[in-house]
Parts: C-alpha cells; sequence; structure tokens
C-alpha cells in the first residue's frame, strides 16, 4: 500500500517536471536574447539600432541599422500572406464543404506532407528551378528576390493555414448549415453568410499562425532571398530577411563582440514578433471557441 | 534495476576510459572554410599513416576558429587571414601564444558568367563595381545589362581578404548579394549571365568564367609568382611551438606529399 503511494507520487513529479521543462525552456531562452541582445543597444541607441538604414557590421567603424532586415522579414512575410491565404483557406474550405469522404481522406494527408518536406529541400528548389524561372519571365537581373521567397514560404505555411482553417471550419456546428439550408440558401451563400463568418477568428487563427510560420523561416531565405540588406522597394529587388542574417552571421560574429550582440538582439525582436502573433493567435482562437459554445 | 544502474555505470567507465587512451594523439581544427578542404584531405591522408592519430575538423569561419584557440578548444585555428592585434592580446590575455603557419596559397578569382564577354577588370574597375558606381556592363565594355553584384558574408574570410585586396576598406554597397559560401557564389554566377562574383581559386568550375585582374589571369604560376594581385595566403595557428603528433602533423602538411594533396583540394602549393 504504502509502496504503491509512493510509487504514484514518483509517478506524478516525473510529468509534473516534463510538463513544465517547457515553461523552464522558454523563460531560460528569453533570458538568454535579452542578457545577449541588450548591450548592443547601449552602445548603438536602441532607435538607431531599430531604425538604422545601413547594415554593415564588420566594418570600422561599424554600422548596426537592422531596419532593412527588419522590412526584409515584413515584405517576405506578407508575399508568403498573399501566397498561403487563398491556397491554404481554399483548400480547406474545399476539404471540410465540398469534398467527398474519400476525397478528403486522400486529400488531406497530402496537404500534411507537404509539411513534412525539410525546409533546405524547399529552398533547393527555389534556388535552382523557381529562380531561373523568374530571372525568364520577369526579365530580372537575377531572380533571388523577395517574390522568391515570398512564393516559396507561401507554399511552406500552406499546410499550417491549411489545416488549422480547417480544424476551424469543422468546429461549425451542424446545426448551423441546417439551419442555413432551412431558410432557402444554397450552398454558396451559405458557405459565405454562414459558415465562414462563424468560422472567421478559427481562419484569422490559421494566418496569423501561418505568419509566424514565415516569419521564422530561414534555411529557405537565406537561400533564395538573395541576402542583399537593402530598404525593399519592390517585390522584385534581393533583401536579407532577419532570420537569414543571423543564420549567414553567427558563425563568424567573435563571441561577445558588438556584432555577436547585435544578432541576439535581432534574434530577441524576431522573438517578440512571433510571440505577439502567437498571443493575438491564441486570443483570437479562445474568443472563437466561446462563441461557437465549445469549452475555452 | 540494480543490476542495470551497475551495467550502466560500468558502460560509463569503459567509454572514458577509452576516450582517455586516444586522448593523447587526438588533435582538433576549426576555422576557415577556405582551409577546409586542405585540413580535411591532409588529416585524412595523415590519419592513413599513423592509425593512432585521431585528426577531427570543423568548419565556422576564421573568427571562429581563432576565438577558439584563444579558449582552448581547438588545437589548430584554420584561417584565410593573418591573426588580427585584438585577438593576439585576447589570446595573450588567456596565456595563449598563436604561432602561424603558411599552409598554401589561395588566389581568389573574380569571375562572371561564361556567356559574359567581359574578360578583363581593372582593381579599380572591380571596386566600382562593388561599391555601386559602375552599375551597367556597358560601362565597361561589356553587352548591356544590370550588373548583379555578388559578395561574401561581411564576416567571412575571404570577404576581408577582398575587402583587403580589392576594395581599399571601402564599402560594398547594401544591395549587393551577400553569401555565406563559396558554393552559392558560384551558383549563382552560374545562373546569372550578368553577375559579378569572386570565389577562392579551389572553386571554380565549368559554369565560372575568371577575368584577368589588372591583366593578369588567376593560376597558379601568377599566384605563386606573386603577379596576381588578389591573392593570400593560408594560416593554420597553433598554441605555441608544436609538438608531438601537432608537429608531425604540420609538417606532413609542409611536405611534398602533403603540398600534393594542397593541389588536387584546387589551391596553390607553396614549392
Amino acid at each position: 500500500m504504502n509502496y504503491k503511494r509512493i510509487k504514484e507520487k514518483i509517478y506524478k513529479w516525473i510529468f509534473t517536471v516534463l510538463a513544465f521543462s517547457s515553461l523552464f525552456f522558454l523563460v531560460g531562452i528569453m533570458i538568454v536574447l535579452f542578457k545577449e541582445g541588450i548591450p548592443i543597444f547601449k552602445d548603438a541607441g536602441f532607435f538607431k539600432f531599430l531604425f538604422g538604414a545601413k547594415w554593415y557590421p564588420t566594418y570600422e567603424p561599424p554600422d548596426f541599422g537592422i531596419l532593412p532586415l527588419i522590412l526584409g522579414s515584413i515584405w517576405v512575410t506578407a508575399g508568403a500572406i498573399i501566397v498561403c491565404v487563398p491556397l491554404g483557406v481554399g483548400s480547406a474550405l474545399y476539404l471540410n464543404e465540398i469534398a467527398g469522404f474519400r476525397q478528403r481522406q486522400f486529400l488531406k494527408p497530402i496537404v500534411e506532407l507537404l509539411a513534412s518536406i525539410p525546409s533546405v529541400v524547399y529552398g533547393f528548389f527555389g534556388m535552382v528551378i523557381v529562380t531561373p524561372f523568374l530571372q525568364r519571365i520577369f526579365n530580372l537581373p537575377t531572380g533571388l528576390t523577395a517574390l522568391n521567397a515570398s512564393l516559396i514560404l507561401g507554399l511552406m505555411a500552406t499546410p499550417t493555414v491549411c489545416s488549422i482553417a480547417e480544424d476551424a471550419l469543422s468546429y461549425v456546428p451542424r446545426a448551423f448549415r441546417e439551419a442555413s439550408f432551412a431558410v432557402g440558401a444554397n450552398r454558396w451563400q451559405t458557405l459565405t453568410r454562414v459558415v465562414i463568418p462563424a468560422a472567421g477568428s478559427g481562419i484569422s487563427t490559421a494566418i496569423i499562425l501561418g505568419m509566424s510560420r514565415a516569419i521564422g523561416e530561414t534555411m529557405t531565405v537565406l537561400m533564395v532571398a538573395g541576402g542583399a540588406a537593402v530598404i525593399p522597394k519592390t517585390f522584385f529587388s534581393p533583401v536579407r530577411p532577419m532570420t537569414a542574417a543571423i543564420a549567414a552571421e553567427m558563425g563568424e560574429a567573435p563571441m561577445g563582440g558588438d556584432h555577436y550582440h547585435a544578432l541576439f538582439a535581432i534574434a530577441l525582436i524576431l522573438f517578440l514578433i512571433t510571440f505577439i502573433f502567437n498571443i493575438i493567435a491564441e486570443i483570437i482562437s479562445r474568443r472563437f471557441r466561446i462563441k461557437l459554445g465549445l469549452s475555452g | 534495476m540494480k543490476k542495470l544502474a551497475v551495467m550502466m555505470a560500468a558502460g560509463i567507465a569503459a567509454i572514458s576510459l577509452a576516450a582517455g587512451t586516444c586522448f593523447a594523439e587526438k588533435i582538433v581544427m576549426a576555422g576557415s572554410t577556405t582551409v577546409l578542404p586542405i585540413a580535411q584531405k591532409t588529416a585524412e591522408e595523415f590519419m592513413n599513416d599513423n592509425p593512432s592519430a585521431d585528426i577531427s575538423v570543423r568548419g565556422g569561419g576564421s573568427s571562429v576558429g581563432i576565438a577558439a584557440l584563444i579558449d582552448g578548444n581547438c588545437d589548430i585555428a584554420d584561417s584565410s587571414r593573418p591573426i588580427k592585434d585584438v585577438e593576439i592580446q585576447k589570446a595573450s590575455a588567456n596565456g595563449r601564444d598563436p604561432v602561424a603557419h603558411i599552409v598554401a596559397l589561395d588566389g581568389i578569382a573574380v569571375v562572371v558568367n561564361k556567356s559574359n564577354s567581359v574578360s578583363k577588370l581593372s582593381k579599380k574597375q572591380v571596386r566600382d563595381i562593388y561599391t555601386g558606381k559602375i552599375t551597367d556592363w556597358s560601362q565597361i565594355g561589356g553587352k548591356p545589362g544590370k550588373i548583379v553584384v555578388v559578395s561574401r558574408d561581411t564576416a567571412s574570410g575571404t570577404f576581408e581578404a577582398f575587402g583587403e585586396l580589392i576594395m581599399n576598406k571601402e564599402k560594398v554597397m547594401p544591395s549587393a548579394l551577400m553569401q555565406a559560401s563559396n558554393q552559392a557564389v558560384g551558383q549563382i554566377i552560374g545562373q546569372t549571365p550578368s553577375g559579378i562574383g569572386y570565389v577562392g581559386l579551389g572553386f571554380m568550375s565549368g559554369e565560372l568564367k575568371a577575368v584577368e585582374i589588372e591583366g593578369v589571369m588567376p593560376s597558379k604560376e601568377t599566384v605563386i609568382s606573386g603577379k596576381y594581385p588578389v591573392s593570400r595566403p593560408l594560416f593554420m595557428y597553433t598554441n605555441g611551438k608544436p609538438q608531438g603528433v601537432l608537429k608531425e602533423y604540420l609538417d606532413f602538411i609542409k611536405s611534398k606529399r602533403g603540398q600534393e594533396l594542397v593541389e588536387t583540394q584546387g589551391y596553390v602549393g607553396l614549392k
């Protein structure tokens, strides 16, 4: 009896520790990011760092302006949204509302399979196939542009958007649809006036999580975005998103130097952006569940 | 349960013992990706001759290698640039004494797509292209077309050498495509008709065309004779004078056979 009780207690402890380990790692990472990132704000000045237009980290004297990098990330993410929202939400609508049972059994795993392709493979595809293609059809000097990165990132974020949006659609109670049909609405009207508004916040969550997937992606943008730290003016110009700058430069930045701290500060800003995205997504999805009468 | 613990303890003890015995012959190298192929090839051959030696080779970049040497995390730091004064100060503060060994020579070839008709450039022209003063191939006698400038990342050893040998410390314009490796530069120039880039001589391929700089084509001969202006020595740094296996290995690289291996990797031997 006593032995059994102790055993139970031990198990309880083990699982408590496991459950809290995520929190532990999250806090640990945040502490490191702040500790290693803050020094550059003192040295270079917070606003000069955030809104400086020149990124010359290794020159004497160095310029640590990350505005081109932030804008690079924003451009490719915005572009990715333009690609992945129609693709992801469209496929979710088809899967949940139109496709028959067998089609769904077949298509859904395929969309999810898209998520399992390693990002370096996407990057390779972008570099070898999409780059020369864009170069030819738009007659560009180089195909390594924000557009290229947007297309590939959009494709990569599609499974995320699709599966979360599909979940949201499937949560819309059947009674909603039945009531709509009962008052004489056809399928299209039901879809656009009833189902989509009901699942709206769930779909927004899907899009925001897709954005946070796109903005954090590294390998692909390193390979296809071109890597030029300029403030982008069109989708046809090469960009250097924040993740690409960190990945390309961290290996060579001397530990403890200004450049090193600057890269940590970029990581910190990136982390805050995705953190905010995720919190917004969480709030919206909680409201959505309450609205549909599901547990919060 | 108890049995398992005992077995695990025994296992750990055995592993650490085994690690202890080969520790004596172990060499850890880290640093420049430019020196990496030389380090790998010579380490491989050296270990074939001396089965008791265990050399592990890592890349990371010149700065990383030297930082690791200063911190005592490696025995040899590969570097494509001479050690900086700041680094020497840090090293002596840590009680370390970096000693340079030149292991090979490397030329940096300025490359264009093989369809490009331009075959000669002066140092000043290359500099003007990289600072953005020259933006179109027609300005330097080529077919009209916007020049796509490709550079290595600002932290790489090749970039620093290029900066020193060509740029006179002027800044590469921000709209240059900054790439993380020699291979990436080669790949882009290979598929960009209006591109210009620079790679180590060891990374030349059929898709690329090297241009003459100040009338000199980069080649083994012009690098050794010192005529080709964009060339540099490649270093390995040790802490103090090398001894034991470390010395044998470095002697091996500098030997005739070692230098032949250097050349098979596309670099220029010392003799």
